[in-house]
Order: C-alpha cells, then sequence, then structure tokens
C-alpha cells in the first residue's frame, strides 16, 4: 500500500545542492534574514566538492605580489578560449579574493606563507601562483568550513527561537524531482526523502540550483552516482535555457586500470614535478602533439624539456604541461592509434625521474592512492592514464550580477551555471566560481522574496499531482516484464562514451541523438520494485529523466557546433573558427526533448579587451572585431 | 580475470533482517563496492548502500565486512582468499535504515553541540596571520571525512545506547582538539567544554578509534590525551577555576545548549 500523504514544508528560499555552491548561497541567504532550506541529494558534508584537489583560485598577491583581478581574469578568457561570459569571469576575477578570506572568519585553516599569509600555488593556464590550498584535499577544507558555518548559524538560531532549524535547515538525503511553477515564476519544489520515500513539497518564491554537473551520464569518469544533471534538467522542465552544454573538460589523466576505479583523477601536479607520458613503445609522444600556436612557448626536444625543470628561466616547458584539452586529445589519439597500454591507457611515469623518497613527499596521495587502489608502486614502476570526465562548462543561463535565469526566482551557481568559464575551466576556477556566485545567488534569492512581498506564487493540486504521478511511475510489485534502470543506465554511458566523447563527428552524434531518442522510449518502460524505503533502483529510474534530457542536450549542441574549441573537439571540424565565438548555443526544454538555437555572445567591453594584447585579441577575434577594437582604441587616444 | 565468489549481504531493516546469501562475479583489481553495485545491478536492485566519491575521500560507504569496520570503496577484493565468503554487515553502533544503510544523524547532533570557531574581534578578513607549523596541529583533525567508524568502533557507545546521551565520541573530540590547537580561535574554554558537555572523561584510551582511522588521524595520541591532560591542569588550578565561576559561566552554558 503506497502512502501519497505529502509532507509540506514552507520557506523563503530553498537551495538545492550542498556542494560549495549551495552551502554559500545558503548562508547568504539566511545572513539576510530568510528562511532557508538546504537541500541535500547526500549526507551532509558529502558532496561532490570534497573531491576537489588544487586549491581556489583567488588573485590576492600572497606569493606573487604582480597578481591582480586583471591578470587573473586574463588568465580565465584565455583558458575559455574567449567564449567566456565576460561579466561572469569580471566578477569572478573581482571578488574571488574576498570569498576565500572570509572563509577563514569561518574558522578555514589554508596552509600557510612564511609571512603567515594564505599559501598560493601554480596552476595550469595561471601566470602566477594564485591557489589557496590545504594540500591535496582543499575542497574538503572548503566543504567543511561551509558546513561549521552552517552549524554556527544555527547554533544562534538556537539560542534565539530555541530551535536549531528556525532558519536554516538541512534536508540530508533528499532529491528534488521537479520545480513547481505558479503563471511562469517558483512556487516550490517536489522530492522524496530517500530514507523512506516520503513526498516532500517546499513551498518558496525562490529557488536556487546548485547541483554540479552531468559526468554519470558518461563511462568514464570522475564525478560521483549524484552527477546526474539534475539542476540543468530541473532548470530546461522549468522554462530556463542552458548555455555551452557542447563543452565538456576531461581530464587528461584518470586511473585507468583496475576497472574499479577507472576515471579517478591523477592530480595535474604528478606532471608539474616532472612526470612525463610515454606510449607502449616508450616513446614520448607529447613531442609530436604541440599546436602551431603553442609552438613558441614549448620545447622541441626532451633535453630542452628536462632542462626546465630545474632552469625555467632558460628553458622552454615540456609538452606534458600543455593545457588540459590538448593533452587529453593526445593521450586519446595515442590509445586509439594501437600504442595505448593493456588497460588503454598510457603511461605516466615520475618513478625513472624522482628518487623514491623525493615522490613520496611531493605526491603521497597519490602514491597512496595507487598502492591502495591499483597495487602499483608509483616510485617503480609508471601509472597507466587516460582521459576522464571531469566537468561541464555548460549550465544554466543566468544574469552575472544575480544569478538568476529566465524564470523569475529561479537561481543558479556553480557547476549548474554557464558562461563563467567559456569553453574550457581552468583548474582553481571551480571553487572561487562556487564561493563567488554562491554568495550572489543567495543574496539576490533573498531580494527576491523582498521584492515579492506578499505576493507569493501558490503551488497548484494539479501540479503537485502530476509531480507525484512521475515520480511512482517506475515504481511495481512485479517489475520483471520492464526494463531494467541499471541497465539503461550502463548503455547511456557507454554510448556518450564512445560517440559524444572527448572527440566528435557529425555521423557518430547524429547516430547518439537516434540512440538516445530510443533510451527515451525504453525509459517509459522501466520498471523497479521493492518499495520507496531507500531503494536506489527507484533513484535512479527518476535520475535516468535527467541524464537523457542533459545528454540530448550535449548531443545536439555538439552537432551544431561545427568547429574545435576548448572542450569541444570535432574531428571533422578540427580549427577554431572566429566567427563561432561570436554564437552561443542555447538548450530549452521542448517537446519532452531539447530544443537548439543560436544566441550571440555577449559582447566585451572596450575596457576588458584592452587588458589584452592587440596580437593576441588577432588570434580569437573576426577582422570586423579587431577593426572595431582598433578604432574604439584611437577614440581612446583622442580622450587622453 | 573473473572469478564467482560467495557473498552474503544483511538485508533487512528497522523492523529487523537477515544475511542472504549471493553467488556474484568478481574482476581482478575491485573493491567490495564494485561487488555491491553488481549486486544492484543483477540481482537486487534496490539494495541500499551509502556512496558517493568511491576513493575514499568522502567517508560514506562505511559498513563491516567480516565483522571487521571499513570503507567499501577501499576494502580490496584480493585481500580476501578465493573460496572465502565475504559477510557485509551495516555499522552496528547507529540504527539500521534499510540493508547497508544506518542513521548517522547522532553524530550531526553532537556537531551542533560544539560552540562553533569563534573569529578574534579585532581582525577583519584578509587580516588573519598564522605560521604553518601553528595550523598544522589543527590540520590534522580537519583531515577527518566524517565515515563515523571512530563512532561506531567505541566501547563507550558501540554497545552502549544508554551512553550516547552524555557521549560525544572520537569524531567530535578532534573537533574539540581542533578549536582548542586553532591559532586565532576566541574561546578559551574548549577542554572544560569536552570534558563536562561531551563526556571525554568516559574515553579510557584504547585506542580503536585511532586504529579504524582511514586518515589515520592520531586521534588518542594527538587530539584525546591532550585533551585530557589540559582539562587536568586547569582544572585544578584555583585561580583559573575561579575566573570560570565568575566570567565565563554564562558563556559556558549558552555554548553548551
Amino acid at each position: 500500500m503506497v502512502d501519497n500523504n505529502i509532507t509540506r514544508h514552507s520557506f523563503d528560499v530553498v537551495v538545492i545542492g550542498a556542494g560549495g555552491a549551495g552551502l554559500r548561497a545558503a548562508i547568504e541567504a539566511r545572513l539576510a534574514g530568510k528562511k532557508t532550506a538546504i537541500i541535500s541529494k547526500s549526507l551532509f558534508g558529502k558532496a561532490h566538492t570534497v573531491m576537489a584537489e588544487g586549491g581556489a583560485a583567488a588573485a590576492m598577491g600572497n606569493v606573487n605580489s604582480n597578481d591582480n583581478w586583471q591578470v587573473h581574469y586574463r588568465d580565465t578568457i584565455r583558458g575559455g578560449k574567449f567564449l567566456n561570459n565576460y561579466r561572469m569571469a569580471e566578477l569572478h576575477a573581482k571578488e574571488a579574493p574576498d570569498r576565500i578570506w572570509e572563509l577563514e572568519t569561518y574558522g578555514a585553516l589554508f596552509d600557510r606563507t612564511k609571512d603567515g599569509k594564505i599559501s598560493q600555488r601554480n596552476f595550469g593556464g595561471h601566470e602566477y601562483p594564485r591557489l589557496a590550498h590545504v594540500g591535496d584535499r582543499t575542497g574538503l577544507e572548503l566543504i567543511r568550513t561551509l558546513q561549521q558555518k552552517i552549524v554556527s548559524l544555527q547554533q544562534d538560531d538556537f539560542r534565539e527561537f530555541g530551535d536549531y532549524d528556525a532558519r536554516l535547515a538541512v534536508f540530508a538525503e533528499t532529491t528534488i524531482t521537479e520545480l513547481i511553477l505558479d503563471d511562469g515564476k517558483i512556487a516550490g519544489a517536489f522530492g522524496y526523502r530517500r530514507e523512506d520515500g516520503e513526498f516532500l513539497l517546499f513551498e518558496a518564491p525562490a529557488v536556487i540550483l546548485a547541483t554540479g554537473g552531468v559526468g554519470k551520464s558518461f563511462k568514464v569518469t570522475s564525478n560521483s552516482w549524484e552527477y546526474t544533471g539534475d539542476g540543468h534538467a530541473l532548470a530546461m522542465r522549468a522554462g530556463a535555457n542552458l548555455v555551452n552544454m557542447e563543452f565538456l573538460q576531461f581530464h587528461p589523466t584518470g586511473m585507468v586500470w583496475p576497472l574499479s576505479v577507472k576515471g579517478l583523477l591523477v592530480t595535474e601536479s604528478v606532471r608539474g614535478d616532472g612526470g612525463v607520458l610515454r606510449n607502449s613503445e616508450g616513446k614520448r609522444f607529447m613531442f609530436d602533439y604541440i599546436p602551431e600556436v603553442f609552438k613558441a612557448q614549448y620545447a622541441t626536444t626532451e633535453e630542452e624539456g628536462d632542462r626546465w625543470y630545474t632552469d625555467p628561466d632558460n628553458n622552454k616547458r615540456p609538452p606534458e604541461l600543455l593545457p588540459r584539452d590538448e593533452v587529453a586529445r593526445a593521450i586519446n589519439s595515442e590509445v586509439k592509434a594501437g600504442r595505448g597500454t593493456e588497460h588503454g591507457g598510457v603511461f605516466l611515469d615520475v618513478s625513472t625521474r624522482m628518487k623514491p623518497e623525493e615522490i613520496i613527499k611531493r605526491l603521497p596521495s597519490m602514491h597512496h592512492q595507487f598502492k591502495e587502489l591499483a597495487d602499483v608502486d608509483i616510485t617503480k614502476v609508471p601509472m597507466e592514464v587516460g582521459p576522464t570526465c571531469h566537468y561541464v562548462m555548460g549550465g544554466v543561463e543566468v544574469d552575472p550580477d544575480s544569478a538568476e535565469s529566465a524564470v523569475p526566482g529561479l537561481f543558479a551557481a556553480g557547476e549548474v551555471s554557464g558562461g563563467m568559464h567559456g569553453s574550457n575551466r581552468l583548474g582553481g576556477n571551480s571553487l572561487s566560481d562556487l564561493l563567488v556566485f554562491g554568495k550572489r545567488a543567495g543574496e539576490y534569492a533573498a531580494l527576491h522574496v523582498d521584492r515579492l512581498a506578499d505576493a507569493r506564487p501558490v503551488v497548484s493540486q494539479e501540479a503537485l499531482d502530476a509531480a507525484v504521478a512521475k515520480a511512482l511511475a517506475p515504481l511495481v510489485d512485479d517489475p520483471s516484464d520492464g526494463e531494467n534502470p541499471y541497465t539503461v543506465q550502463y548503455e547511456l554511458q557507454d554510448i556518450m562514451h564512445s560517440l559524444v566523447g572527448i572527440i566528435r563527428r557529425a555521423e557518430e552524434l547524429e547516430d547518439a541523438l537516434v540512440k538516445i531518442a530510443e533510451f527515451k522510449k525504453r525509459l517509459a518502460n522501466v520498471r523497479v520494485g521493492g518499495g520507496r524505503k531507500y531503494n536506489p533502483g527507484w533513484h535512479l529510474a527518476i535520475d535516468l529523466h535527467n541524464m537523457l534530457l542533459c545528454s540530448e542536450a550535449v548531443a545536439k549542441a555538439a552537432l551544431e557546433r561545427t568547429e574545435s574549441r576548448g572542450g569541444h573537439t570535432r574531428d571533422d571540424h578540427g580549427k577554431m573558427d572566429p566567427s563561432w565565438r561570436k554564437v552561443n548555443l542555447v538548450c530549452s526544454y521542448a517537446d519532452n526533448g531539447v530544443a537548439l538555437r543560436r544566441q550571440p555572445v555577449p559582447t566585451m567591453p572596450h575596457e576588458l579587451l584592452s587588458l589584452f594584447e592587440r596580437s593576441e585579441l588577432a588570434k580569437y577575434l573576426t577582422d570586423e572585431e579587431i577593426a572595431a577594437f582598433d578604432s574604439n582604441g584611437s577614440k581612446d587616444g583622442d580622450k587622453e | 580475470m573473473s572469478t564467482t565468489r560467495h557473498f552474503r549481504v544483511w538485508r533487512g531493516d528497522d523492523e529487523g533482517g537477515q544475511l542472504t546469501d549471493y553467488d556474484v562475479e568478481v574482476n581482478e583489481g575491485e573493491v567490495v563496492l564494485d561487488i555491491i553495485h553488481r549486486l544492484q545491478a543483477t540481482q537486487a536492485p534496490e539494495l541500499a548502500v551509502r556512496w558517493n566519491c568511491k576513493a575514499g575521500k568522502c567517508g560514506s560507504c562505511s559498513a563491516e565486512i567480516n565483522g571487521k569496520p571499513g570503507l567499501l570503496c577501499m576494502t580490496r577484493m584480493n585481500t580476501f582468499g578465493e573460496d572465502q565468503t565475504v559477510t557485509v554487515t551495516p555499522v552496528r553502533t547507529f540504527p539500521v535504515i534499510k540493508d547497508l544503510v544506518t542513521d548517522v544523524s547522532f553524530n550531526y547532533e553532537k556537531a551542533r553541540e560544539i560552540p562553533a570557531f569563534t573569529p578574534p574581534a579585532d581582525l577583519k578578513p584578509g587580516e588573519y596571520r598564522m605560521q604553518q607549523v601553528d595550523v598544522e596541529r589543527s590540520q590534522e583533525f580537519r583531515k577527518c571525512i566524517e565515515c563515523f567508524m571512530c563512532q561506531n568502533v567505541c566501547h563507550v557507545i558501540r554497545d552502549h545506547e544508554e551512553n550516547k546521551e552524555a557521549f560525544a565520541g572520537p569524531r567530535l573530540f578532534i573537533r574539540a582538539a581542533e578549536l582548542d590547537m586553532h591559532p586565532l580561535d576566541a574561546r578559551d574554554d574548549r577542554k572544560e567544554f569536552a570534558k563536562e558537555e561531551q563526556g571525554l572523561g568516559f574515553c579510557n584510551i584504547t585506542k580503536c578509534c585511532t586504529e579504524v582511522c582511514p586518515e589515520h588521524i592520531k586521534i588518542t595520541d594527538n587530539a584525546i590525551i591532550p585533551m585530557k591532560e589540559r582539562v587536568v591542569d586547569r582544572k585544578y588550578d584555583p585561580l583559573t577555576w575561579l575566573g570560570r565561576k565568575i566570567f565565563r559561566r554564562d558563556q559556558l552554558e549558552s555554548g553548551a545548549k
């Protein structure tokens, strides 16, 4: 007997997602006096943010005083190949230091410089040492700090109201399956509690999406089970738009063996500290993959590359340290050409480059990870590595300042939002992104509630009944006639990996879209038994709707963009095309699927363009844009 | 290379349950969590298990494997003999919700009772200065991934439900120590709080918590013992005692509840 009772809660602001962005947003909304709920798909403090290793990028200038927001801005735009939303990148670069310093007032303990400030480390694409960090567990520090700040606010409320949850409540192991609208505005969110399957309705005029990414739709990924694109799909179904969905970051070095840990991240520091990539023939193949535009900055011989580690001023860096997209593509090509390892990767070797004690000292967690999980001693033998799906640049299109989507009352921050990183994200810019825009989303969601005053949207019974019916659809007493949700998931992951993966072709993308349409039909027939109590099969059956919608968005956008840029590589359109730089692909929801349209990329104002050399701009902009830049520049000159 | 292995997994809920037998495929290099996932995909779609990162970093998949507490994602199958039955049961100290999933809310409730980090009143954001050597002591405790296995093995509460009211457990003792050793925390009553409100005195230093910690935090030596020693120092210093009675009593109480 299924009990369809719904527990109703009423809040001002509901935050879906309890990673860095969600927790930071909730803190801000609560500080603005709003009654706030945090919906966490897992237990409190377990979100994917804990997996971040390197650090949070912020131009504090603690290690090199030449750093400032303009340099950080420039690096971010270069990393995104000039497709970034300029305003988001500007706000991010300007506000990241304050967001990091603020964490210290919450109790965070970052590693220190000699003069007692927050230490900062070098990372790919960042001109100066810029990443605030705690060893290689920065994400854990971030989430624990925010978690503890939330507890601290709850303690304040306990003292004032006698109830920890009076103004800030955490709903752990709770999944939102639908957003509910009233006349196009956010009215609430509907979902279930894992523990007992009970349905919950959160009536709230403001919802902040902070649900992370979509990586679980890929076979090889560094992402956890939660990364099913819930926020992306909820936003689309509510009428918001997604931008840049064709851009996925494949990190070049994930573990490939054993199968158990395939996709698990091997930090970029391995290469930074001297690790080299070799194919099965023992060749350092990266020297064959230096693109024309980078020829001037990278060593062309092994000897020179080796000298760089000890004498960086007089030698060029080895091509193992090319940007992530370049290295990932190269590894992929080597494996496809039959020069891969037994388990389909390439070798990443530090054992012949450093003494064992040095490796253990500089790469302790990598040493531990390979020893514990792969029986591989990286001080003696090479690691086997290959690309792994790591991050989606695309996400909900938001107003840069307020983080609000096209749907009134619906906000998005962190990985689920789009635009900030353009076509490729720099390492370290994710942890700072989620703090900067998490705070902004919380602040503006609170403002939205104030402006509504008593005119709050209302949840209709009809909408609620539909949400209940959809959630219950896969659940039956005897599932033997239906599709197994795990089978559909595995097949989807396989298709996305092989047809919409790191290198794409029109025919394969078309094929993928046909298959995704078939999966949708099969999804209607997915059946699960076992009732509503903590039933992972049922949860997966519901999540699959989101995975399929996001997969369709990625594949459609990838088919449309006939160029290669950042995290989107087309085998049949290998070049970067300046005319495509002016185009964002926007996905919206139509007919139970994805509608795609082109939209101009917001034009970067002259003052921000002027942060770059003209010669660099010429590599990215069209001739007309360069002419406009020149004429703007001469106008500036006239003023002076 | 794959073999068929015999598993016994506890299936049930708060009303009761039993070990259920499964024969399941096992491949080279797999961990116990892989096998649980294979059972879900092929034989038991509704089998409940908690997990996230599958890399030993989130602390979600704590369970007992052949009676020994461990993370399912870090327990390699090659640590068992090929003919050995692998028995997986939920952690014992917390109430079962379903199958391998337990109700760990005890730990979150205890965490809410410890007064939070109290920032120094005279420093603005960006003005904090600390030496690496000074933050390292607290950083050791901040490595905690909250797998709650230290709580699970602690004798004080493992088979003594009645002690849970008065005892916060090792996870929260390292939180207390972390704040006590934080170079800029403005409170100076962390040890008293641990003694009087967290039940530090129940701990009889058997070090089970330290042994089970997947992050190799020296819970007993570096947190519990220093906190105990200094509580003794302070308690018998008459001046400190007098000061506490006069000035800090109200703060102690407001922090406690």
